[in-house]
């Protein structure tokens, strides 16, 4: 019989360089989470700017959603990078040949925007808690407001029309911080599984229903944990959005796998293998069939059949499916991320495979750990401020009474 | 009064030493130009493969490891091995970069031409590493070589991903983007670099564009040459003869 050649931990052939995965889970789970930030900024817009009324009980939770994810959205690429200590470089010396250098402005720019926007939609609740509030407690809400206690009609108002300003502005802005991803990627001619101008609008498409499917989950939790009812318009409208957006990131991503096998390039020679076999699992099995044909299936019924179904049905559709998407749109980072760095540019071979460890430094541990923080963050804001109902009027008008009094 | 023996006094001196015979010049050949002579100004590199000539006995990448203290498993140069066979049949292989050469495996084909392909950084002229470099960091020099600025470098692996050529891996240790440097630090001192010093055959030739006697540049004027992966339009200062149309 005659011997196979084989390379250590490859299958055909691959530039020595090659085999080693330089872009780690880390990188999987940046994407996945700037796409959660884009995706519930959306939700909020789609009230504040769009006037939405069945999303206003998640318009603050949204935002509030997006602030949280984030905040930490960074941990994934310190941790990454191999000097962290130099991190700041790309926003003070950025070479604008590159992508990447647009990190530092495109960040930097939508935080601001969340930050500002969240301090107009929660002014009044902020000021109100302030009021009440008695010592340290009192005097943290007061720097919050910034020691202004305006909220008198015309105050308010003046807050409605920099809400509406700063969502015009942040839309643009959530979608150039995801897209931009998306375009680090779209952009490489070296890996043909990543170039495509298609990526940064697959990246946007699948941030929104990572976005969407997260927002239905907490919201259905939270409500629960709190006792609350799960208001069936906003899950019936949020299952639409999800439905769309899905429909579209869905039809996108075979759009490229169809455009590259009709094409029959060289590169899709060793894509073709590489998506049959090694990302046989997490892209046939994980990303288009559980994660796509199934809620695509269950959202279907949710949508088209809405008014006949029971609120609980509604719900539990909605929330599995939101689930599998979850699932979907992170199978996805992983297959452009470490699908792309599994393949060889020889073209002649790919990697075995690649599993991150449990407790090395990028590993299996950290990405959960950071994921986690993000709700914890989440968690802290809504300790902080009211993220479902602001405070309602007439209770601040006696506590105002009181205070008088 | 004699000057006291004090520990910083110690510790200057030792330093400076330290430093003096860190700064040394190297190596039993006299440098032919020493650093502070050196004017790019003057060079503009050029590197030259024959694949016909070579013999896959992995001296280059050795001495490239020794020269530049490549970490394990990690290459600023390789040998590849291709085996081509009737019926569009190819077999290509470089185990461990080849530094031991190849071992003699059979194919299950017939094999009617078999070539070994040296591959190095391209130093490309339009350089997508450079390129991608968000901080700077990877640069061309005014003599045209691609460098990675190791204090600069924050070690984020952009540049290791958009190059096609596979030319770049982020070092294990120092964790900056690391990759031949066409022996930068002998060069620039007149002389070769360690793989094309190493070569037994001739197979890798190095040379200068702005040198008008230069043999290198002679052979890249009037012979036929190729570069790899043409159509992504690098533009590579590295060429080679005696490719197949097989080679990436």
């Amino acid at each position: 019989m005659i011997p196979e050649i084989r390379l250590p931990e490859v299958v055909g052939f691959a530039f020595p360089n090659d085999v080693h995965i330089t872009w780690s889970l880390m990188i999987v789970l940046y994407p996945y989470l700037t796409g959660i930030v884009a995706g519930a900024f959306v939700i909020s817009a789609l009230y504040h700017l769009f006037g939405r009324e069945e999303l206003k009980p998640i318009s603050r939770f949204s935002m509030a959603t997006s602030f949280a994810f984030m905040v930490v959205a960074t941990l994934p690429l310190l941790n990454h990078l191999g000097h962290p200590e130099r991190a700041l470089n790309i926003i003070f010396t950025p070479n604008f040949s590159s992508a990447m250098a647009g990190f530092g402005i495109l960040y930097n720019t939508y935080l601001l925007i969340l930050i500002l926007e969240v301090w107009f939609v929660w002014r009044k609740d902020i000021i109100l808690l302030a009021r009440r509030s008695r010592g340290l407690k009192r005097k943290l809400y007061a720097a919050m407001a910034l020691w202004t206690y305006d909220i008198s009609p015309q105050a308010l108002e003046k807050d409605h029309s920099a809400i509406r300003v700063l969502t015009a502005i942040g839309i643009p802005a959530a979608c150039m911080l995801h897209g931009y991803v998306g375009f680090l990627f779209g952009a490489l001619k070296a890996n043909p599984w990543w170039s495509t101008p298609l990526m940064p609008i697959i990246f946007l498409a699948s941030g929104m229903t990572s976005g969407v499917a997260m927002l239905i989950i907490l919201y259905q939790i939270a409500m629960k944990a709190s006792g609350q009812k799960i208001e069936g318009e906003t899950i019936a409208s949020l299952n639409r959005w999800l439905w769309l957006f899905m429909i579209v990131t869905v039809s996108l991503e075979l759009l490229e796998i169809i455009t590259l096998a009709y094409e029959q390039s060289e590169a899709w020679e060793a894509i073709h293998p590489l998506l049959t076999t090694k990302l046989a699992f997490s892209f046939i099995s994980v990303q288009l069939i559980l994660g796509s044909l199934i809620p695509f299936i269950l959202l279907m019924i949710a949508v088209t059949m809405n008014r006949y179904l029971h609120d609980r049905v509604r719900n539990t559709l909605s929330f599995v499916s939101a689930l599998l998407l979850l699932i979907q749109v992170f199978a996805m980072r992983w297959n452009v991320v470490i699908g792309g760095q599994l393949l060889s540019k020889s073209f002649r071979g790919f990697r075995e495979s690649y599993s991150p460890q449990l407790f090395e430094k990028e590993g299996i541990l950290a990405a959960v750990g950071i994921f986690c923080l993000a709700f914890i963050a989440l968690f802290l804001f809504a300790r902080i401020l009211p993220v479902f109902k602001g405070l309602e009027e007439p209770q601040a008008a006696s506590l105002e009474a009181e205070l008088k009094g | 009064m004699a000057e006291k023996f004090t520990r910083r006094g110690f510790l200057g001196t030792a330093g400076c030493l330290v430093l003096a015979a860190a700064l040394r010049p190297r190596g039993g050949e006299a440098a032919e130009a020493s650093p502070t002579e050196y004017n790019w100004e003057e060079y503009s590199y050029v590197y030259l493969v024959d694949a016909s000539r070579c013999i896959g006995c992995g001296m280059c990448v050795q001495a490239c490891q020794r020269e530049n203290k490549v970490p394990d498993g990690f290459f600023r140069t390789w040998v590849e091995r291709y085996r081509i066979g009737e019926g569009g049949r190819v077999e290509v292989d470089s185990p461990n970069g080849a530094i031991n050469g190849f071992p003699s495996t059979i194919v299950d084909f017939k094999v009617t031409k078999g070539l070994f392909v040296p591959k190095l950084c391209n130093h490309c002229k339009n350089t997508p590493c450079t390129q991608v470099c968000p901080v700077g960091a990877s640069y061309t020099t005014k003599d045209g070589v691609v460098l990675v600025d190791d204090k600069r470098c924050i070690g984020c692996g952009y540049c290791v991903q958009a190059c096609p050529y596979g030319s770049r891996y982020l070092h294990p240790v120092t964790h900056v983007a690391d990759k031949c440097t066409w022996c930068y630090h002998r060069i620039t001192r007149g002389l070769k670099p360690a793989c094309v010093q190493a070569c037994p055959v001739g197979a890798r030739a190095f040379g200068n564009m702005k040198n008008l006697q230069d043999p290198v540049r002679k052979i890249i004027a009037t012979e036929p040459v190729s570069v790899l992966q043409p159509e992504l339009l690098t533009r590579p200062n590295c060429y080679y003869k005696g490719l197949d149309k097989e080679v990436r």
